[in-house]
């Protein structure tokens, strides 16, 4: 059985056919090739494969394609817009927030929701907000700062 | 992370999910698919057809009807966690769930239909005295919590129902409420929970509802910690005295693993309801 | 000299992960490409009985379905083990399991399909009949009479023993001590859980009769050699490895994998590219675990609290095959740093390694030496609390001084430089120690657990020179190499050995030849992890990219010399009147500015070359070997403070301060990054992490729903400073930074809970020191 779908990615709508059980992060790296959206784990710990699905910071690797018909998503190749940075991404490079990389599409696009949510969000919300997003290069402590440069960039920052 | 095979339909209304659950014996409903998909992923549940209710739109939302709150069951922890209109108690435990991701996804109808015993929701809704409303082929009904969860991952829908709106009652004033959870480190599920409603006269308890979860099959009501409550002035020793009655509630065996023995769980639970009285009464 | 080493420089690499365009191989894709999947041994001990795989061969899209026979027959090698102690006893590890299981998750067959998802759904048609067997996971029990043997070929589950230091002596010191301490103790095992997981894509050319392996290595080259000598039997010449980006390692992307050989091999079988990539779950099962070792340990001291004598005995857990370097874990990297930065006048340690019906055990962060430092720090703190002595002071009291290097110790090492009392101080200011003892004496009044925790600990980086590392047990000398290719316009190409998988050296490599050649950064790009593009080096681990560090400096100075050359015959001037300004990459007439050439000017007449000297050969390339005159010892104080909840046991991290020295610093910013992710991982040990098995050799803790790795919730933010004493090992000066958090704050974590605990009388609690384990020890000191 396929169901054909449609998903708008980084203002690309795609139409597509997909067996039911395709899982929204293979969709999204397998069939249309992003491969900006890591898989760290397989049980929906680890957050390398979080997306914005309708604005919101989901974890494709839990979430059908088929239910995100319809839907509008950005991927971490999408978040940069006129070739520059996103103030998230511009963080993470200033202050040394990835080492290895490979969770570090989900942490900015987990932390930018975190701080689109919530502006003026202190160290204590950004590491309760960051208990689905797991890093073992950083010690998160340059994460966290990076995350608190993006709120002041974005406007907010406590 | 790769799912067996299994055919799919959408559902449009619950009248047509009914019928599509009648068709298809061993179907699975998706809601926001945050307890189901991961155990897809590892294959250790294969449904050969999932009925998708994700999309009906009269299940998703909350509403004030009279002294209650209606809550459907595609409402997500996140909605729940924003939301002005529930209990506290709901708010709070809901930013406890899990993630902001899995927050955003998962839903509360499908979180309780799943009944994992280390969840929040089945000891929350407990403690409120929530109803379960229910669509099945034979008409509705409606169900306690306390009736609703039967055991580890056991309620008591029946094949061919549906869970079509949760109700919660509103507190009133001088009633406070508070979750405690111990936090597995990894899973973030609750090794012990333990929600309080709590309503105080002039410093004195006139009101508890106490039900704990994590630790046994499935969460219970604490109706000895509620006698142990009811009527006291409530300071430090009264609470500790009323959270130590909490053994006398514990009905089968206690959970453990690995990692937290049943023990440990038993000594917890005493030391979370007081935590979670003493915030709900604000001392 | 220096425009660029010692200062921040952003990582270059950087702009592609942060925009999704990392290079992992899991991204790969190659046409007609073929999806593998494993079936796995769901238990630690057994007998294979049969295996069907009828029903998934006949399944519409798989392409092929292999046994561990079917790959034996082929010819395929089995898995080579790179340090070898005399005598040791070295069992054969096949790929895939043939007739017997000895850990649970080996691979009993191989299904390629034309989609993962149709390669998963034929696993489940494949029907494995097992008998099983009982099954010894303690690396003690093992070795006991009547356990479950694991392997023939290692009577009494015991693979090798191996002694260093002065027996007699330690002996002596000990029945002639004031004071000794006896302590048994659990280093527990870990799963490295690098966010990666394992893969391999391979490509067999036909037309060429090349094959190509992408696989997620430390040490693509030592990958190449392995598979060329011992599995895959295909000539180096016609193999090329790539590990391109790789997601983090922390040692367990170092051996050769199973997969690596299954992969290609079926690439060539079945003319396809073939990709296999593991689950989070497989991860669990396969990737070499780390630690796992049962010790006793004494130390033996005078009354005022001065060293006597170190006695050690370790039972190493190495699983149910020996990984690629996993006896050189617990005996080489461990026993050796046994002197911590003490005088110590007599040492003696021992390791025996055990095979177990568990997954393999190899080197992960640290190895060997986080190990060492807990035995000693350990004992330390113990001493010190059993003699009424402050930590600090009785450290103190025992270090080795700075006019003592090179320093001789009592296990073989020769520690190059070092000031150890300059460290313990600042760890001592920086952290506002006396005040936090001040602050726990008035919580304590309280009645409240809180505890402060100290350690120092010594790393030997580098793992060379050769000779030494030979000498050890190890098949490989550990030299390192560097290539600069200048090209025409004055851009160049760096090609190095060691390989970058998170550790940022396409910039800090980059910083190194910039100010060795005074070239902009921009110019230089550093290119790793490809057999096909650089020389034979070694790989990356064991804080060891100083070695490749090095090589480039070496490299640097050979281009250095000829471009002096070519300026000094342009400029008709003597090569010894010729200055080379490394700031400004000009090179001019001593005496004479204005008489200069700039570093692109020389790089263009290399490609002309009309205008060299006579006999000199046009291009501008120079390569080194350099295989370093000895270990580099970076050091450190790691200093912590945490409150115990007395309800549950849960230990809240309040503070958290690290001093340590390695050596010169090329990037300040990513020595700060190694240090902080060090500290989380070691946290992680002390509080979190086990990889627990049942009796019967489950992987209790199989998933990442069950093994608790570090939050960014439950850490804080971390003081993080630095002494200096630069390395007289090493060109640069530089040491080594990519284990030394790690070492450090295991035990400093692991003390500063036994601290806070000490007022209950509670001695020593193994860890993870877990909210349960601290509160039944509550319970039981009666407080």
């Amino acid at each position: 059985m396929t169901v054909n779908i449609s998903v708008t990615i980084n203002g690309t709508t795609y139409q597509k056919d997909v067996e039911p059980r395709t899982l929204l992060v293979h969709f999204i790296r397998d069939t249309l090739g992003l491969t900006g959206t890591n898989i760290g784990c397989d049980t929906v710990q680890c957050g390398a494969c979080t997306i914005h699905m309708d604005g919101m910071a989901i974890k494709s690797c839990a979430t059908l394609a088929v239910q995100a018909d319809g839907s509008q998503i950005t991927t971490i190749e999408g978040l940069a817009k006129d070739g520059e940075l996103h103030p998230m991404q511009q963080a993470f490079w200033d202050n040394h927030g990835l080492q290895c990389g490979y969770c570090t599409p989900g942490m900015i696009m987990a932390a930018t929701k975190l701080v689109e949510n919530n502006p003026g969000i202190t160290e204590e919300e950004i590491r309760h907000g960051l208990e689905g997003n797991l890093c073992r290069c950083t010690g998160y402590a340059n994460i966290v700062k990076s995350i608190k440069a993006a709120a002041q960039a974005m406007g907010g920052g406590a | 992370m790769y799912p067996s095979k299994f055919d799919y339909y959408r559902a449009g209304s619950v009248s047509e999910a009914l019928s599509l659950m009648q068709q298809h014996e061993d179907a699975k409903l998706l809601a926001g698919g945050h307890s189901l998909v991961p155990v897809m992923n590892l294959r250790l549940a294969t449904p050969p057809v999932l009925i998708d209710i994700g999309r009906i739109g009269d299940l998703k939302g909350i509403s004030s009807v009279g002294g209650s709150v209606k809550i459907g069951p595609l409402t997500t922890h996140a909605m729940i966690e924003a939301s002005a209109d529930v209990p506290a108690l709901m708010s709070q435990a809901a930013s406890g769930i899990a993630d902001p991701q899995v927050r955003n996804r998962g839903t509360i109808g499908g979180n309780i239909a799943h009944a994992d015993p280390a969840s929040d929701w089945p000891t929350v809704l407990t403690a409120l005295g929530a109803t379960i409303n229910i669509a099945g082929s034979n008409g509705e009904r409606s169900v306690g919590a306390t009736d609703f969860f039967q055991g580890l991952f056991e309620t008591s829908l029946e094949e061919n129902e549906i869970i079509t709106s949760i109700s919660v009652p509103s507190h009133g004033e001088g009633t406070g409420s508070s979750y405690a959870k111990l936090f597995h480190p990894a899973s973030g599920y609750a090794i012990v929970g333990a929600a309080a409603v709590i309503t105080m006269s002039g410093g004195q308890c006139t009101g508890a509802s106490v039900a704990v979860g994590g630790l046994t099959e499935c969460a219970t009501k604490a109706p000895s910690v509620e006698a142990a409550l009811t009527g006291k002035a409530l300071n430090e020793a009264t609470i500790a005295a009323a959270a130590d009655a909490v053994a006398g509630d514990l009905t089968g065996d206690i959970l453990s693993d690995f990692q937290t023995s049943a023990a440990y769980r038993k000594a917890m639970v005493k030391v979370y309801v007081k935590r979670a009285v003493s915030a709900a009464a604000g001392i | 000299m220096g425009n660029y080493i010692g200062k921040v420089v952003k990582r270059v690499e950087d702009p592609r992960f942060i925009q999704g365009k990392g290079r992992y191989i899991a991204n790969l894709n190659l046409p007609g490409m073929s999806y593998a999947a494993i079936k796995r041994s769901p238990h630690a001990h057994a007998n294979i009985k049969s295996i069907n795989v009828e029903k998934a061969r006949n399944m519409e899209g798989v392409i092929a379905v292999m046994t561990g026979k079917d790959l034996a027959e082929s010819g395929l090698g089995t898995l080579p083990c790179g340090f070898t102690p005399p005598d040791i006893k070295l069992p054969p590890y096949p790929a895939l399991a043939i007739d017997k299981i000895r850990y649970m998750g080996h691979g009993v067959a191989v299904v390629v399909a034309e989609s993962r998802y149709l390669a998963q759904d034929a696993l489940d048609l494949i029907e494995v009949n097992y008998e099983v067997l009982d099954a010894v996971v303690d690396a003690k029990k093992a070795r006991e009479e009547g356990a479950p043997q694991v392997h023939e070929e290692t009577p009494n589950n015991t693979s090798f023993y191996w002694p260093i230091g002065d027996k007699e002596a330690v002996e002596k010191a000990i029945s002639e001590a004031d004071h000794v301490v006896d302590l048994n103790l659990i280093n527990q095992r870990l799963v490295p859980n690098a966010m990666e997981p394992r893969a391999v894509v391979a490509q067999w050319d036909d037309f060429s009769g090349e094959m190509t392996v992408w696989t997620t290595t430390q040490n693509p080259h030592v990958i190449r050699v392995l598979m060329s000598a011992f599995t895959l039997f295909i000539p180096e010449n016609k193999l090329r490895v790539i590990s391109p980006d790789v997601g983090g390692g922390f040692g367990s992307k170092i051996f050769h994998y199973p997969e690596e050989i299954i992969i290609p091999w079926l690439s060539k079988a079945l003319n396809r590219s073939v990709k296999w990539v593991s689950l989070r779950s497989e991860s669990f099962v396969t990737d070499a675990h780390g630690r796992d070792h049962v010790t006793n340990c004494k130390l033996a001291l005078k009354s005022d609290g001065t060293f006597t004598g170190l006695y050690v005995s370790i039972h190493a857990n190495m699983g149910g095959y020996l990984s690629l370097f996993a006896p050189m874990v617990p005996s080489a990297l461990c026993l050796t740093l046994l002197n911590g930065i003490y005088t110590i006048p007599a040492i003696y340690g021992e390791t025996y390694g055990v095979m177990t019906h568990t997954v393999p055990v190899d080197a992960y962060r640290g190895a060997g030496r986080p190990e060492a430092s807990y035995m000693v720090e350990r004992l330390i703190n113990i001493a010190a609390q059993e003699l009424n002595m402050d930590p600090l002071e009785i450290r103190r009291k025992n270090l080795i001084q700075p006019d003592a290097f090179p320093f001789q110790t009592q296990v073989a090492l020769v520690y190059d430089s070092g000031n150890y009392p300059g460290l313990l101080d600042k760890a001592e200011e920086v952290s506002g120690y006396q005040a936090m003892r001040a602050a726990q004496k008035q919580a304590r009044g309280e009645g409240k657990l809180v505890g402060i925790g100290v350690s120092t600990c010594i790393e030997a980086c580098g793992v060379a020179p050769s000779k030494a590392v030979i000498s050890l047990g190890a098949g490989v000398g550990l030299w390192e190499s560097g290539s600069i290719r200048v090209h025409p316009t004055g851009m160049i190409s760096v090609f190095t050995g060691n390989h970058s998988h998170g550790q940022g050296h396409e910039t800090t490599f980059a910083q190194v030849v910039a100010d060795e050649l005074g070239v902009p950064i921009e110019n230089i790009e550093v290119i790793h992890g490809d057999t096909g593009r650089s020389s034979m080096g070694l790989g990356t681990y064991g804080s060891r990219s100083n070695v490749g560090m090095a090589a480039l400096s070496k490299t640097a100075e050979k281009i250095r010399e000829k471009v002096i050359k070519i300026a000094a015959h342009q400029l008709e001037a003597s090569v010894e009147d010729m200055v080379y300004d490394q700031e400004k990459g000009e090179i001019h007439v001593k005496g004479s500015p204005d008489k200069k050439k700039a570093f692109g000017e020389i790089a263009f007449a290399c490609l002309t070359a009309h205008e060299l000297p006579d006999g000199m050969e046009p291009g501008l390339e120079e390569t080194s070997f350099y295989d370093p005159e000895n270990f580099v010892f970076p050091n450190s104080a790691h200093i912590c403070l945490v409150e115990i909840d007395r309800n549950t046991g849960e230990v809240e991290i309040k503070k958290y301060t690290a001093i340590d020295d390695v050596g010169k610093v090329i990037n300040p910013m990513i020595v700060e990054g190694q240090i902080q992710g060090g500290i989380a991982q070691g946290v992680g040990q002390a509080l979190w992490e086990h990889g627990a098995y049942d009796d019967q050799g489950q992987l209790l803790a199989g998933s990442m729903m069950d093994y608790a790795m570090p939050k960014a919730g439950k850490l804080v933010d971390y003081q993080v400073d630095r002494t200096e004493t630069p390395s007289p090992h090493n060109p640069l000066g530089v040491k080594g930074v990519g284990e030394m958090g790690t070492i450090a704050s295991t035990v400093s974590m692991a003390n500063a809970v036994m601290d806070a605990l000490s007022p209950l009388g509670i001695k020593h609690l193994d860890m993870p020191l877990t909210a349960e384990k601290i509160w039944n020890a509550i319970q039981n000191s009666g407080s």
